[in-house]
Formats: structure tokens, C-alpha cells, sequence
């Protein structure tokens, strides 16, 4: 039963009865002690009180008080940089709090380092997973608790505790399997499998789902839900609102580094905790018109596209964008979406295939001019902005022109007119609302979705005929997403052709006129948005269904 | 057959630093410290062995001395490269130059030889050891040559080497010392969470460094030579750095890989100025340049890609 319910994890109410049944004890606990903070500390399985970080001027922690009731699903949402990662680093020792106390099952505790952490029954499954890659999942999973100088027990002790966890939590993991040839879904079992090696009995989990299909995500809940009913305790940190509301009993707010507020979730919606954790009401919605698709303007050809290795990353690859819609591709990261948009672009060479810009055959092959593609019209939001898309130790007013320095408005014989840039940077800045105001500060220094604003509004100004978009909100906040969301929608109704690639399905789903799945390098079907989350995420996860 | 036993026999002889030194190399580069200055420690060590052989007459109190040598610079680049997470190319090739510097400096003002040290008397050398029944079997065809020339007749660092080989896999792969310092050669971030110090984990593989290198100065100067000469080490920790990337950084391949680079510096050795009919004398410095030239054509093609540890030269910060 159960199973059915998280699949469909998007609506609310899946659940919840049974789950208030359940911990109504102490619910009537929770909801007195999130009124006033005081009574009844001793029946936390954590409870931090007064914690502040500062990194140099930065202050990612300031006055934290949490507390979270054994037995429960607890989750932390706040926007990228709100301090959730460093308080649960505190917790986990990887970091010291400047001030601050931290309460384990009532009990106070300095946690140092790891070891302490671990000592006192906290795991922790990282953002990034904290595996060994050339090394066996046993391997990892001793690292640290090997029990001994030598090994040879201690991989035997790990190898029956392992058979023993995997019959009681449904992990099934091959314990002599290399960690690299492991799906990401499986290597996350296996950092879940070391904390519970360890014994621990609170598991903290760092945006677990940011790397898997919505059906991995699904039996990770289901594993969850799992442990939670075995006792333990967890704490789950995302900034994805609907995991929030599918699978937790609790949730914290962070914003800022600061923790504004506590629910049950039961008593909360997505609506109002988006609102808390940017400070303002958010349109949750994308508002949109119908598409009016005109003439063909980007067509690609039976594309192909290896790496390094030999590897095949894009396999006959065959697709059309028209002018006047957002075509979207959807698909896991690391089946071959950023290299399509590479080569489209002409950064990447293609194997072999065709690609037509408003008819006319750009050289993906060999010898295309990125730089001169651009100047015809087809401008790239690239995927990684620190990596391709801004110099960040530049100023901003030079990287609002960046590829575009020799046009001629920019330009004062055989000079850059630098204040033909600076004024042209700070119309930018107006007209995308890129905060801080100021043109001349470094590009380091600007949040996430603020340096993506500024590569939007590079690559948007330029008039485009085709504009292709990696990853528009990685890592930007909420407030910004909505802006630039609206931004990709006028682009659209201005009659560009819009190739977008996310990994993120809501975007996919929310922006896209026509949606193309993509698995393993093959363009696997092609859905309308309408689509139900279940079927894009078989497509994704390659399970191929013609029936629907 | 006999010419062929001599030439195999020089091979091991002349492959021992190279072992010592690779195996030193792949101790610190296994835990994700580059290591560049193998050739310094090595030379630092053959120095520190000469000079205290020759003032005292014992050759263990010399070999002691070289591993005390060896391990001071493996500790400043342990210091420089794991604590102040400085570059560890600049760190490795300054112990290069510091080494190669203060030995002469040092050697002159002590001994006033022109940076050399007084020839050592056998008494105050390693000198070969007679394995049992060597004698005996020399007689037994085929393997009686072997054992009697080729196994019999090494001297103990001789020994020492090659048990290191068996040893340091059984460390590596079989203990937890060496999970962990694996560990932190390839994910430092995973040891870390783990609730383990990585900088001592890096520390101690680099106190391990220190002693191999220091045995194989100690080899070069006290036991093939009698006493310390200027540049004595001649490349051969760049050729042990060689080595150990053509092993793909494991302890038997190492092994191989040592003794191809001693076998061809033996040719070297033997072939010099010999007319081979045919071609005519093959000239030293196509034969000096060989193992060189052996390593790059392999490295290229033959052996495939060779993937140094994951966080090899990078210093270990926690992210912020």
C-alpha cells in the first residue's frame, strides 16, 4: 500500500492519518515545545540550542535552536545558502559551532569530530557521497570501523552485519561490487548502509534526492519510512518542497541562517513554506499562455556525440525546435543532455549528424565557431555557469559582455569603450534585477541567482533566434527562479526556439511545450507536459512504456 | 649462460635503489602526496650514511644515520605539502635542491674532499652475504648457478628490497593502516567523515617514505659504493618516479617495473664501447637515454592509462 502512495508522492494527504495515529503521543509533546521552547528537553533525540557559525564575515548559523522528536521524519528546507548543510555539519562534527549547545537523547555533547558524532549514534548521508570510489562497498563500509590492524575479520564481521541490515531494511547491495560501477541509487545505500554499520540511530540525509529518478527517490522514501518505523530517528534536508510534504512529520525553516520557523506538516502547505523560506509570497505556479509554434528554426540530424574514452554520450540523436516554443529535455543527469547542448552549440565535436540553424548546416563535426554561431543567432546558456558560463574573478560589467566584446557598441577604435560597457551593464542590471546594483563588484561576490541572471541577461539581450539553456535554476534561490522562469516564457512568446535542458522534472514539466526524455544518449519518447510524473519518471529510469 | 647469470645478477644490483625509491614513492603517492623529491632524500640519505660510516666504521650506524637524513626531509615535505597545503611539485623539487646542495657543502667542510666522502673500508660496508648450501649447489646445473650467483651472494639491503615488495602489498591491501591510507589518496573527504585524521594518516605514509628512501641511499653509498660521491643518485629517483607510475602505483608491478629499468641499465654497462657485429658500437648516451625513452614510449601506448590516486596533489581542505 504504501508503495502506491509514495509513487504518487506529489499529493498531500497520501498517508497522513495513519502517520498522526501513530506519533499523536508525541505530537501533543512537539506541539508544545514548538509553541514555547522549553519543557520536556530530556525526550529529544536532538535538540540544539543557541548555535552560530560565521565563515570570516559570512554568518551561515546565527542562534539556531532545533529540536527533533525521536521516532520522527524531520525535514530542514531552506534555499541554497541558508545555513541548512553547515548546521547539520555542526551536528556531525565536520564543523565547530562558535557558540552554541548541542543535546543528543538529552544528554549534552561537544561533538569534535566525526568520531564523536559517530560515537553518539549520528549518521550521515552526504549531498556528495563520501565513498571511495576504486574501493568495494565492504571496503567503505569498514573505512573508519575497521575493528582491528588487520582486516581480514573485520571484512568478515562487516559481511554478515551487511547480509543481516539488508534483510531488515530491503539494501540489497553486492558487498564485493566497486563502488564506481554502481548506480548513484545503489552507491546511496551504501552510505546509508555505513551509518547503520555504525549504529547509528539518528540518520541525517543532505538533499538525497537531488541525484536520482523519481522512482529511486520513491524507494529511498519507502526505505525511510522503513527506519522510522524501526525507531529511528531522521532528519531529511532539501529544498524540494513536495518531498517535504510527502514524506516528513515535522519541518524547520531556514532562512538566511537563521531558523524561522517549525511545523508539522500535517499543518502546513507547500504555499506556506515557500513564503517562509523566502520571506515573501512566491508564485508557485508558472503562468503561461498556449504555444504558438512557427517555422522550424533549430533541426538536428541523427547527432552523435562520444567523450574522451570512446564512450557514447549522444546516440542518433533527431530533433526539431520551432520558433515560438520551449521544447524541454528531461532525464537524469549524465545521459547525455549536456553533451547534446554542447555539441548543438558547437563546443563539443560530434561524431556524425547534422544540425540546421534556420536551415543553414552548422559545422558540429569539426570546425564549428561557437563564437560565430552566436553572432548567427543561436546563443548557450551553458549548464555550469563557474565553469563556462562567467570569468568569476572578473567584474560584473565584464562579464555581462563576455563573448560579445567585439561588437561594435562596446567598442572605441581599437579599445573597449569601457563606459559604453559599464552603461550597457547597468541597464542589465535594471532590467534583471541583479542585486547587488553595482557593475563594478566582482562576480564572486554575487549569490548564485544572481550570477545566472547576469549570464541570462548576456545571452538573452542578444536578440537570439534559438536559445539553448542547461540547468536555468541550478543552485539559485526560489525568488530568482520565478524571475528567470517568466523571463524563459517571454523569450518563448518573443518567437525564439527554445531548446531547455534541466534535470530538475518540475521545471521540464512547468516550461516545456513538448517534453523529450532522454536515456542513456537515445531520446526515448516524447511526452506533453501533461504527462504524469510516474510515466516521465519510467522513461527516465529507461523502462520504455509505448502503452501510454 | 654464464654471461647471461652476471647480467641478470648486475640487474638486481642495480635495480635495488629503484625499488627502495619507487616503493618510498608509492607509500606517499598512494596517500595523495606527490612526490618529486624522491632523488633528494635519496641523496640526503646516501650522505648522512657515508659520512657517519666513515667517522664511526659501522655500516649500520651509517644506514640508521641516512633513514634519520631521509625522514627530516620527508617530514619538511610532509609539513610543506600536508600542514601549510603548499604546492607539493615546488616543495618536492626545493628538497631536491637542498639535498643536492648541502651534501657537497657539507661533505666539503667536513672532509675537504671536493664534497666526497673518504672511501670506506669493506669493514664499515654491507658487504655480501653467502646464503646456505650456496656453495653446495653451485655444482647442480641450471639452478645451482642461479642460487649460488644470482639468489646467494647479496647483501642484506639487497634482501631487504625485495621483501618489501610482499610486504608492502600485505600493508596496502590487507591491514587497516592501508585501507586508510588509500583511503585518503583517493577521497580524503570519505576518510575525514569517517572520523579518521587524514593529515595523520598522510604523516605516517610519508614517515614510510622517509625510511625507504633513506635504505636506498644508504644502499647506493655504503653497500654498491664506498663512500658518498657528488650527485651519486644520478636520476634514479626520477626513474623510481617513472617506475612507479608505469606499475600504475602497485607494489609487485613495482617490482617489474624496477627490475626492466635495472636490466637495461645493465645493458648499459655491459655493452658500453663493445663492438656488436653489424651495427658497430652503440653509443653510451643512447643506452643512458634508454630507460627515458622506454618510459615515455610505454607510458604513451602500451600499457594503457595509468590513473594516479584521485586527490593525488591536492592538499586537503575541508570545503567550505
Amino acid at each position: 500500500m504504501k508503495a502506491n502512495c509514495f509513487l504518487l508522492f506529489g499529493q498531500k494527504n497520501c498517508g497522513k492519518a495513519d502517520q498522526k495515529a501513530r506519533n499523536s503521543k508525541n505530537d501533543v509533546l512537539a506541539s508544545l515545545i514548538w509553541e514555547e521552547g522549553t519543557t520536556g528537553m530530556s525526550e529529544f533525540a536532538i535538540e540544539l540550542k543557541g548555535i552560530n557559525k560565521s565563515f570570516g564575515p559570512v554568518r551561515a548559523n546565527r542562534d539556531i535552536n532545533l529540536a527533533v522528536v525521536p521516532g520522527t521524519i524531520h525535514g530542514i528546507i531552506g534555499e541554497n545558502g541558508a545555513g541548512k548543510s553547515t548546521l547539520m555539519s555542526i551536528l556531525y562534527g565536520f564543523y565547530q559551532a562558535d557558540s552554541g549547545e548541542i543535546f543528543i537523547k538529552g544528554e549534552k555533547l561537544t561533538i569534535s569530530d566525526s568520531q564523536a558524532a559517530i560515537a553518539a549514534g549520528i549518521g550521515m548521508v552526504h549531498q556528495h557521497f563520501m565513498l571511495v570510489e576504486n574501493f568495494t562497498v565492504l571496503e567503505n563500509i569498514i573505512l573508519g570501523a575497521e575493528g582491528g590492524n588487520i582486516l581480514n575479520s573485520a571484512l568478515g564481521n562487516a559481511r554478515q552485519s551487511l547480509i543481516k541490515l539488508e534483510e531488515d531494511y530491503e539494501l540489497a547491495v553486492d558487498p564485493d561490487a566497486v563502488i564506481e560501477e554502481l548506480p548513484v541509487g545503489i552507491q546511496q545505500r551504501v552510505e546509508i548502509l555505513k551509518a547503520l554499520y555504525r549504529g547509528a540511530e539518528i540518520l541525517i540525509l543532505d538533499e538525497p534526492t537531488g541525484v536520482l529518478t523519481p522512482s529511486e527517490a520513491d524507494h529511498l522514501f519507502r526505505i525511510l519510512q522503513q527506519l522510522k518505523d524501526q525507531g529511528k530517528t531522521i532528519v531529511l534536508i532539501t529544498h524540494k518542497l513536495r518531498e517535504i510534504m510527502a514524506i516528513t512529520d515535522n519541518v524547520s525553516v531556514m532562512r538566511q541562517g537563521t531558523m524561522v520557523a517549525t511545523r508539522k506538516t500535517s499543518e502546513t502547505s507547500v504555499e506556506d513554506l515557500a513564503e517562509l523560506m523566502v520571506g515573501r509570497r512566491v508564485l508557485m505556479q508558472v503562468d503561461k499562455g498556449e504555444a504558438k509554434p512557427a517555422d522550424v528554426k533549430l533541426s538536428v540530424e541523427n547527432l552523435t556525440v562520444r567523450d574522451g574514452r570512446g564512450v557514447t554520450m549522444v546516440d542518433d540523436v533527431s530533433l526539431e525546435v520551432r520558433a515560438g516554443e520551449i521544447v524541454g529535455i528531461a532525464g537524469v543527469a549524465g545521459n547525455g543532455q549536456s553533451e547534446l547542448l554542447e555539441a548543438i552549440a558547437g563546443i563539443t565535436r560530434a561524431e556524425s549528424g547534422v544540425v540546421l540553424l534556420d536551415g543553414k548546416p552548422i559545422k558540429v563535426t569539426g570546425g564549428a565557431d561557437p563564437a560565430l554561431l552566436r553572432h548567427e543567432g543561436m546563443v548557450h546558456v551553458p549548464e555550469d555557469r563557474h565553469h563556462m558560463g562567467l570569468v568569476l574573478p572578473f567584474e560584473e560589467n565584464e562579464n555581462s559582455i563576455l563573448g560579445y566584446h567585439d561588437q561594435e557598441q562596446y567598442l572605441s577604435g581599437m579599445f573597449l569603450s569601457i563606459d559604453a560597457i559599464r552603461a550597457d551593464a547597468e541597464a542589465k542590471i535594471e532590467q534583471y534585477d541583479i542585486r547587488p546594483p553595482n557593475p563594478r563588484l566582482k562576480t564572486s561576490n554575487f549569490s548564485g541567482g544572481n550570477q545566472q541572471k547576469i549570464v541570462l541577461a548576456r545571452e538573452m539581450e542578444q536578440d537570439p533566434v534559438v536559445l539553448l539553456i542547461g540547468q536555468p535554476t541550478r543552485g539559485v534561490d526560489v525568488g530568482a527562479i520565478e524571475f528567470i522562469h517568466k523571463r524563459i516564457i517571454e523569450m518563448r512568446d518573443a518567437g525564439k526556439a527554445v531548446l531547455l535542458v534541466s534535470v530538475e522534472l518540475d521545471e521540464i514539466r512547468s516550461l516545456s511545450d513538448r517534453v523529450l526524455v532522454m536515456f542513456a544518449g537515445k531520446i526515448v519518447g516524447e511526452r506533453s507536459p501533461e504527462a504524469t510524473e510516474g510515466e516521465l519518471g519510467l522513461l527516465m529510469a529507461g523502462v520504455e512504456s509505448e502503452v501510454a | 649462460m654464464d654471461l647471461f647469470i652476471q647480467l641478470l645478477d648486475t640487474t638486481v644490483r642495480l635495480s635495488v635503489p629503484l625499488l627502495l625509491a619507487a616503493l618510498a614513492g608509492l607509500y606517499s603517492e598512494r596517500s595523495g602526496i606527490f612526490d618529486i623529491g624522491l632523488e633528494g632524500k635519496m641523496l640526503g640519505g646516501a650522505f648522512g650514511a657515508a659520512a657517519v660510516a666513515s667517522l664511526t666504521g659501522s655500516a649500520w650506524l651509517g644506514l640508521v644515520t641516512g633513514i634519520g637524513v631521509a625522514m627530516v626531509l620527508a617530514m619538511i615535505h610532509a609539513f610543506a605539502s600536508i600542514t601549510a597545503r603548499g604546492n607539493q611539485i615546488v616543495s618536492g623539487v626545493a628538497i631536491n635542491f637542498i639535498a643536492a646542495g648541502l651534501a657537497v657543502l657539507l661533505g666539503q667542510s667536513w672532509f675537504g674532499l671536493g664534497g666526497q666522502t673518504p672511501q670506506l673500508p669493506n669493514s664499515a660496508r654491507f658487504t655480501p652475504i653467502e646464503l646456505p648450501f650456496a656453495e653446495a649447489l653451485s655444482g647442480v646445473p641450471v639452478l645451482g648457478p642461479i642460487y649460488s650467483d644470482l639468489i646467494s651472494g647479496h647483501n642484506v639491503l639487497v634482501y631487504f628490497a625485495f621483501v618489501m615488495v610482499p610486504v608492502t602489498w600485505w600493508v596496502l591491501f590487507r591491514t587497516r593502516f592501508g585501507l586508510r591510507l588509500r583511503a585518503v589518496g583517493e577521497n580524503p573527504a570519505a576518510v575525514d567523515t569517517a572520523g579518521i585524521s587524514v593529515v595523520w594518516a598522510r604523516y605516517r605514509a610519508l614517515m614510510i617514505t622517509g625510511v625507504l628512501c633513506g635504505v636506498a641511499g644508504s644502499y647506493l653509498a655504503v653497500a654498491q659504493s664506498a663512500g658518498f660521491g657528488r650527485d651519486m643518485t644520478a636520476g634514479k629517483g626520477f626513474i623510481a618516479l617513472a617506475a612507479l607510475i608505469f606499475a600504475k602505483w602497485k607494489p609487485v608491478n613495482v617490482m617489474f617495473a624496477a627490475l626492466l629499468f635495472g636490466f637495461l641499465e645493465a645493458l648499459d654497462i655491459r655493452f658500453q664501447g663493445v663492438e656488436i657485429p653489424g651495427i658497430g658500437a652503440i653509443p653510451v648516451q643512447l643506452m643512458q637515454a634508454l630507460p627515458y625513452i622506454l618510459t615515455v614510449v610505454l607510458l604513451a601506448g602500451f600499457i594503457g592509462k595509468a590513473i594516479p590516486p584521485k586527490a593525488g596533489g591536492v592538499p586537503y581542505v575541508k570545503e567550505r
